[in-house]
């Protein structure tokens, strides 16, 4: 990785983790998520068991789509974001970059404790690795598409609600193969690697259009 | 070359005025002849009796909501790549008319759905992708409103646009696919028996007036886009003529 890219890989990690502590809120609300999911389909646990993955996965995409909106955000109001536009480097890479550090701050805290959290929901070892992979595999897509909706409500004041709604339709996919590859490892209708590689091509995709389809979006509204 | 020369929004709306009427005419009358071939000449369906004239409302409402996505696409492109004055007009406008599309065959399709499925509601793999083509209508939609400046608003959306576009059929193949795996086919589908000439011809003609319908919708909210931006630039102008006399104005007493 070049100078520049790795100079700005570090900043991003080292604010999204030293400021506000984004990642151990993000993990809180997905918690909280978790938690509220029992109370409302009440205490059965083999219930639980069963659409165990569909609420990690919702807890996931809540929490991401909560992260969202400080992506661009913070650099928009105190005027990094220009700066980067005028840098003469490539924004798509930029775009990339910023993802790949507020994944890590926010997306893999998530993943490290859908473990601990399927514990609540009665899920068995192998489902429980299940999920754990497809959210490894599954979130980069989530924060790559949730980019998009982030570049183009940077402009907006309260923008958080809209970008919710703009990105909620896009993530259906990943949703869908997200949740059935790890039902398909509990109890196979279909061989989990199906699913499973569906759900990696779609990670690869976002990860062309999320980026290009940002910085699009990004010089259209600074200009 | 027509393409540009109707980049003036002058020359569109004079073109507007020449075509509307007939278009106007022509859809009126392609919808008497498709009505009343629906209601009167078309047979019942003996297996469904009269619900089947349903149809002849919700298939042309359900292949308008991807026409006109289709549309909106096309806008898109022209609006980043040419510039083109009119492109984010058309697909501004095109946006409101594809929700309300879409909201027709949703709803004729849950009313036909009660009688023949038992239910309003099925999670059927085409019914779920175009409730969610339906968000994705009213988000471009709320997209618009929100951001003050048109130019901008224009650009932000057409990003959105294409990339819905690009993930519709993605969306499609994914429904699909959950559907299959969640539920067998226990759906009475449409495809099974291919449909009959007594009925296909009222269904051609009823899609040909919803698409006449379209153009007509879509000729007018345009002309009246165009309108409100000029409207919009008149005042802006107005305000800003006005502000530097009312600061001498209110300059002079002062003196």
């Amino acid at each position: 990785m070049t100078g520049w890219a790795m100079a700005l890989f570090r900043r991003d990690l080292r604010l999204s983790v030293r400021i506000g502590g984004s990642a151990i809120v993000g993990v809180l609300f997905f918690l909280a998520v978790v938690t509220v999911f029992p109370f409302g389909v009440g205490p059965d646990l083999n219930l639980l068991a069963r659409i165990g993955p569909a609420i990690l996965w919702i807890g996931a995409l809540l929490a991401t789509l909560l992260g969202l909106d400080r992506l661009f955000q913070a650099d928009r109001e105190d005027g990094t974001l220009d700066l980067m536009l005028m840098a003469g480097r490539p924004l798509e890479l930029v775009v990339l970059i910023k993802c790949l550090a507020h994944w890590l701050s926010t997306g893999l805290p998530l993943v490290v404790a859908a473990p601990l959290f399927s514990v609540f929901l009665n899920l068995d070892p192998v489902a429980m690795a299940a999920v754990t992979a497809t959210l490894l595999v599954g979130t980069p897509a989530l924060t790559l598409i949730g980019a998009i909706g982030a570049s183009l409500t940077v402009s907006l004041r309260r923008g958080g609600l809209l970008l919710a709604v703009l990105v909620v339709p896009l993530t259906v996919p990943i949703l869908i193969f997200g949740v059935s590859s790890a039902d398909a490892a509990i109890h196979d209708p279909v061989p989990f690697m199906t699913p499973f590689l569906i759900l990696c091509a779609l990670t690869l995709i976002a990860a062309v259009v999320g980026p290009i389809a940002s910085a699009a979006a990004l010089r259209f509204a600074a200009d | 070359m027509a393409f540009w020369d109707y980049a003036n929004p002058t020359r569109f709306l004079k073109l507007v005025q020449v075509l509307l009427p007939w278009l106007v005419g022509l859809c009126v009358a392609t919808f008497a002849i498709g009505l009343y071939m629906a209601f009167f000449t078309a047979p019942e369906d003996y297996q469904q009796g009269d619900t089947i004239r349903i149809m002849y409302i919700h298939v042309p409402s359900a292949w308008l909501c991807m026409m006109c996505y289709t549309v909106m696409s096309i806008s898109s492109i022209g609006t980043l790549v040419w510039k083109h004055p009119l492109a984010d007009v058309s697909a501004k406008s095109a946006a409101p008319i594809g929700a309300a599309f879409t909201f027709m065959a949703l709803v004729t399709g849950s009313l036909w759905g009660k009688p023949m499925w038992g239910t309003y509601w099925e999670w059927d793999a085409r019914m779920t992708s175009v409730l969610v083509l339906l968000i994705m209508y009213l988000g471009l939609m709320a997209l618009w409103r929100t951001m003050d400046d048109p130019i901008k608003a224009g650009k932000a959306a057409a990003v959105l646009t294409l990339v819905g576009a690009l993930n519709l059929p993605i969306i499609k193949f994914s429904v699909d696919w959950w559907n299959t795996l969640h539920q067998p086919a226990s759906v009475v589908r449409l495809d099974g028996p291919t449909i009959h000439s007594s009925q296909l011809w009222p269904l051609l003609v009823m899609a040909l007036a919803f698409t006449l319908l379209f153009f007509v919708l879509h000729l007018m909210a345009m002309r009246n886009e165009v309108l409100r931006r000029r409207v919009r630039a008149l005042r802006m102008r107005a305000a800003s003529v006005s502000r530097p006399a009312t600061a001498s104005a209110s300059a002079q007493p002062a003196e």
